[in-house]
């Protein structure tokens, strides 16, 4: 037997210590009883958005810190003229913020119903988005600007390309949601899931806006 | 005994070979596919490797089974300059992608992260699945990009994609190391064989590699905040956990800078933007903007793609090592017997080398015509990244000292771990300091200190994981002899392949050379290049006892019971193998920390974290006051 | 078998310490300014890490030696946790020792990188392209003339595009190897007309990428006369191996009488030094 002799009060349990992080697991988390309960089994939808936002976040960083190095290091740069119909785009995005946000309230109070139609305003909002970007490009073509034309603009389709790109899988996402919006739910962990699903999507959505708007701001104010 | 409970979903358990081995959502085989995946691409990898070993010792000799395989690039069977240059590049590719981010994290990660932290599965199982398969992809990728500048055919029929996809330059895949700095990875064809279609493939190759990276790493990350079991609070996991946390938070943040700086370099090289290609080349004969196959380019700044490469690159070295630190920490406190030595210095630690690996990135580009003063800065930084390191080395020390040590294989290769992480890293002292960097850089003492601590400090993790979860993940022992002799060859092999690396270095053996003949300076050195060179034979050859061990026990090897470790952690809790939902149907309840053994006066010398019945002392056991 | 690793561990621990100690192996010996400095700096910092390899491999091999299971039944190990105090020490006292080794090996890259070259410095333009090099001289007049890339002739072996019609470029001259002072301070413009490469000469202490689309200055003093061999230190394609030129080393009048010839008799007579020199013997 050990010959080691413990001056401490020997527990049936040890504490794992440290700081009690706040959570649905078990251990000091006061807001939730049971482990597995629906509503914190459903959270990892948010956490995973919230996750996944970081890294969408540092690609464009890096992308915006390449347009930065890339203005400073000679003196090809020749600053495109913004295309109008971008203010359109601008108008439907923060539009469909609005309507989204619509959505997600009103899920708190019906399952269906104004949360399925806020959902289709936002998905008719989102498309007219992309369409006016497609306009944007097209207009700039007929100008004779392309990918390849200057560095702004090489920058101008990726950025809004890569934008765009992402924003489409929002628009798959929302879609996703208002098909699904149509079923009856009664089960709790059903109904945990879509309200998490609801409120991923809506961060992913918000975020693209504000993506757009601090694009809109790098391309044609930070010159 | 332990408590437990009802989980909260359950599907059944599928049916059927397709939904069971190859489209599965079980986070168990899709490690094992991880681990399959690693263990294809380190032959591959290590096969390239003892070719470049073949040309450098005897530069001119002529290989008869080459000329055989790859006429253009061996003719005669003599390896010619661009040929070796791709074994360079696919190497280092294949090495640190496929094989040192897949097996560590998407692999050991994969299977025991959620059981270590009594989940059922990963938070989400669908997009586990998804990370796989588009990483396999990747690599069906960078396999393709060998055919395409290998093989004339191959490369001709890929010109159809567009005049920067041609390749068969007879190389084995494109030249530009695996850092493929620009302008020579962006300028195509006209910067010479190598440059074609095969590198089009290699980016293309880690983009999609970067998109499977982050899928797993949302995964890894969210199902440790979100799945975590009752009891099981963050600081009563495994370090094992915490490693894969913070290697999975490394490559969600430093990915996508990769990817950035992959699609500029693809556009580069496709669509004719200069985002790293300046203005007034002159390559190969052809001046920029006077001839289509170089069409003009202005502005670009070549040091932009080494800052966007390097700050993913950074990190990525740190992903390659945390799991297997985590994992060594995990083996030693298993099989001395102890407790983890400094358990809360060890996640400090962790944390710390996460953290300022983000701030270092400029080491590798001293001398690159960055700004002389941000090199300063990131000298000083790069010393200080030193210090948690050796704060674990210390702590890998203390967990020894006084434990009762049981010679596993596995604790073999980690105490192994421990010996090459600090042969390794402790040149990074050297290599920090930018007035040494002077003589040092691209030198052959940067591939010794990098080797040591990603290829054989890394690969020693790996297999101290393997030879530890084996039991538990096929329900059979791997053969002790054997990886005995698999351990020791090995041990003494890589040390003798990269301690001589070091002196070759300081001489002046510069990298990416095909061979050392043209200079006076490194003629004195072919004796140890030669001593390298066999060294690397049979170490390599040794592997293959490995993989015999391996394929051999997973239906031969000796039975294993549920804990034949006596380990405390919750994944020897569970049956062996564990069943489709990790605990069938009742999850474990945690009530101690991770590393109880040689509690006094309990019956057993381990306790595991589910023993509900047996006292433990009181505080948080890892506040380091006893 | 712990005794069998620890030994082991033993072993290979001091064949690697011998690998560096025997000497056999090493920098060449330096012929620059800087370069005892940053020698000292490299002699501190290799037996710190000598020390620090050492010290934690005779640990390591020690405890596995002596707390190895000796198969006494009911024993157990030290329960311990670790120690707070302990982890204290021993980060700051590395932390203390890692960061004065940092702070210290800026000294030497300050006072080569911070500051432009001296006044008075003699000056070359180095213009690198796959796989040779091109070295500039600005002849009697001390002006570089004109180069643009448009100019350049394959042909005529006007490498670097020079402009014949800029008076300063009359007495110009090109070659592929480099001549330089001794005891002088030394001004390199470095520039490259396709990808990047890097000038190395290892007894110069000394390496700098030549990156396109930049043009990078870099300064150092030689003081020792001799033919060094001068190598391509940064990957730039297949040739990368055998990008080798020479860095002549000259007495100040040698280099006077090499500086006042027109471009034909300058490549002659940089063969005949070439020749003359031998290279160093270690």
């Amino acid at each position: 037997m050990a010959t080691m002799v413990s001056t401490r009060p020997l527990t049936k349990t040890s504490p794992g210590g440290g700081p009690k992080i706040p959570g649905p697991n078990g251990n000091g988390s006061k807001r939730r009883g049971d482990f597995r309960d629906p509503e914190s089994h459903a959270n990892r939808y948010r956490i995973g958005m919230w996750v996944g936002l970081a890294s969408v976040a540092m690609m464009f960083t890096s992308l915006s810190s390449a347009y930065i190095v890339r203005s400073a290091s000679s003196n090809d740069w020749v600053s495109l003229p913004l295309p109008k119909v971008l203010l359109a785009s601008t108008a439907l995005i923060l539009g469909s913020s609005v309507t989204i946000e619509m959505a997600r309230r009103k899920l708190k109070t019906a399952l269906s119903g104004p949360y399925a139609k806020w959902l289709f305003v936002t998905v008719l909002l989102g498309a007219g988005f992309v369409v006016a970007q497609v306009f944007a490009w097209r207009q700039l073509a007929r100008q004779g600007i392309y990918l390849a034309s200057n560095p702004h603009s090489s920058f101008f389709y990726l950025l809004t390309g890569a934008h765009a790109v992402h924003l489409f899988g929002g628009l798959l996402g929302l879609s996703f949601l208002w098909l699904r919006s149509h079923r009856k739910l009664t089960e709790p962990a059903l109904i945990a899931k879509r309200k998490a699903a609801t409120d991923a999507v809506s961060i992913y959505w918000h975020f693209m806006d504000a993506l757009w708007i601090y694009l809109f701001l790098l391309l044609f104010l930070w010159r | 005994m332990s408590e437990t409970h009802e989980g909260v979903h359950r599907h059944p358990a599928p049916t059927g070979f397709i939904r069971k081995y190859i489209f599965s959502i079980d986070h168990k085989v899709i490690g094992i596919q991880y681990i399959m995946l690693a263990l294809a691409a380190v032959v591959v990898g290590m096969l390239m490797s003892l070719l470049m070993r073949l040309k450098l010792s005897w530069p001119d000799h002529k290989w008869a089974i080459l000329a055989w395989l790859f006429p253009t690039g061996a003719p005669d069977g003599v390896m010619n300059p661009e040929f070796y240059l791709s074994l360079v590049t696919m190497h280092g590719t294949i090495m640190v992608f496929f094989v040192l981010t897949t097996a560590p994290q998407g692999g050991f990660g994969n299977y025991f992260l959620p059981i270590q932290i009594g989940a059922e599965d990963m938070a989400f199982p669908y997009l586990n699945m998804l990370s796989f398969w588009v990483t396999f992809v990747g690599f069906i990728a960078i396999l393709l990009a060998i055919f395409v500048e290998g093989n004339h055919a191959i490369g001709e029929w890929f010109a159809a994609l567009g005049p920067s996809f041609a390749g068969g330059s007879g190389t084995v895949g494109p030249i530009g190391g695996w850092t493929g700095y620009a302008p020579l990875s962006a300028l195509g064809k006209i910067a010479g064989p190598g440059q074609g279609g095969g590198m089009n493939l290699w980016v293309i190759s880690i983009a999609i590699f970067c998109v499977g990276s982050l899928l797993g790493a949302l995964n890894f990350i969210t199902t440790l905040l979100n799945m975590r079991t009752k009891g099981m609070t963050l600081m009563r996991m495994p370090l094992t956990c915490w490693a894969w946390f913070t290697t999975a938070v490394l490559a969600l943040l430093s990915f996508p800078v990769l990817l950035g700086g992959g699609i500029l370099l693809l556009l580069d090289r496709i669509a004719g933007t200069s985002f790293f290609i300046p203005g007034g080349l002159y390559v190969s004969g052809l001046l920029s903007g006077t001839n289509p196959n170089f069409p003009l380019h202005t502005g670009g700044s070549p040091i932009l793609w080494q800052h966007l490469f390097w700050f993913f690159g950074h990190p990525e070295v740190y992903i390659a090592i945390l799991p297997g630190m985590g994992a060594t920490s995990h083996i030693l406190a298993t099989f001395a017997r102890k407790p983890v030595f400094g358990y809360r210095a060890m996640v400090f630690a962790i944390f710390a080398i996460g953290l300022l690996g983000f701030f270092v990135w400029g080491h590798h580009m001293f001398i690159s015509g960055m700004s002389p003063y941000s090199a300063i800065a990131f000298s000083v930084l790069t010393l200080s990244i030193g210090v948690p390191s050796a704060v674990k080395t210390f702590n890998w020390i203390g967990t020894l000292w006084g434990g009762r040590i049981r010679f596993t294989t596995a604790m073999l290769f980690a105490i192994g771990f421990v010996s090459l992480f600090v042969a390794g890293g402790i040149t990074g002292l050297i290599l920090g300091q930018s007035s040494l960097d002077l003589p040092m850089h691209d030198t052959y003492i940067v591939p010794a200190h990098f080797h040591l601590v990603m290829g054989v400090a890394s690969i020693f993790g790996m297999f101290a994981a393997t030879y530890f979860w084996f039991p538990k993940m096929f329900g059979r022992l791997m053969n002790e002899k054997i990886g005995r002799i698999h351990f020791w060859i090995t041990f003494l092999g890589v040390y003798s392949i990269f301690v001589p690396m070091h002196v070759m270095g300081l001489q002046g053996m510069p990298r990416r050379y095909s061979q050392f003949t043209e200079y006076e300076f490194l003629q004195t050195l072919h004796p140890l290049v030669i001593f390298v060179s066999i060294a690397a034979i049979i170490t390599i050859a040794v592997q293959f006892l490995f993989y015999f061990n391996v394929f051999w026990s997973m239906f031969k090897g000796e039975k294993a019971g549920d804990n034949p470790w006596e380990a405390t952690t919750l994944e020897w809790n569970t049956a062996t193998p564990p069943p489709h939902d990790n605990f069938a149907g009742v999850l474990p309840t945690v009530y101690h920390g991770p590393y109880e053994f040689a509690v006094p006066d309990a019956p057993r010398d381990y306790v595991m974290q589910t023993d509900v019945d047996v006292e433990v002392p009181s505080g948080n056991g890892h506040d380091g006051k006893h | 078998m712990g005794r069998v690793l620890a030994v082991i561990i033993w072993i290979v621990t001091l064949l690697s310490v011998l690998l560096f100690l025997v000497g056999k192996w090493w920098l060449p010996a330096a012929i620059s300014d800087h370069a005892p400095a940053l020698d000292r700096q490299f002699m501190i910092t290799i037996i710190v890490v000598g020390i620090s390899f050492t010290a934690a491999q005779i640990g390591l091999g020690w405890m596995v030696w002596k707390y190895r299971d000796t198969g006494k039944a009911g024993d157990r190990a030290i329960y311990s946790h670790g120690s707070n105090r302990l982890e204290v020490v021993w980060t700051v006292i590395t932390a203390f020792v890692f960061i004065a080794l940092g702070v210290m090996g800026q000294s030497v890259w300050a006072s080569l990188r911070l500051h432009d070259a001296p006044p008075g410095s003699y000056t070359v333009e180095v213009v690198a392209q796959q796989f040779q090099w091109n070295f500039h001289y600005a002849g009697k007049d001390g002006k570089f003339g004109r180069s643009d890339p448009s100019l350049i002739d394959d042909g005529t072996l006007n490498f670097i595009g020079l402009d014949s019609s800029d008076a300063a470029a009359a007495d110009d001259a090109v070659t592929a190897a480099l001549a330089i002072p001794v005891n002088r301070p030394v001004e390199l413009r470095l520039r490259s007309k396709d990808v990047i490469h890097n000038f190395w000469v290892p007894q110069l202490r000394f390496k700098q990428d030549l990156v396109p689309g930049m043009e990078i200055k870099v300064h150092f003093t030689a003081n020792r006369v001799g033919k060094y061999e001068l190598a391509c230190a940064e990957l730039c394609g297949q040739l990368h191996f055998k990008m080798k030129s020479y860095m002549l080393v000259l007495p100040e009048d040698e280099l006077t009488a090499l500086q006042a010839m027109p471009q034909e008799q300058f490549q002659a007579r940089m063969g005949e030094l070439l020749a003359k020199y031998p290279l160093p013997a270690n």
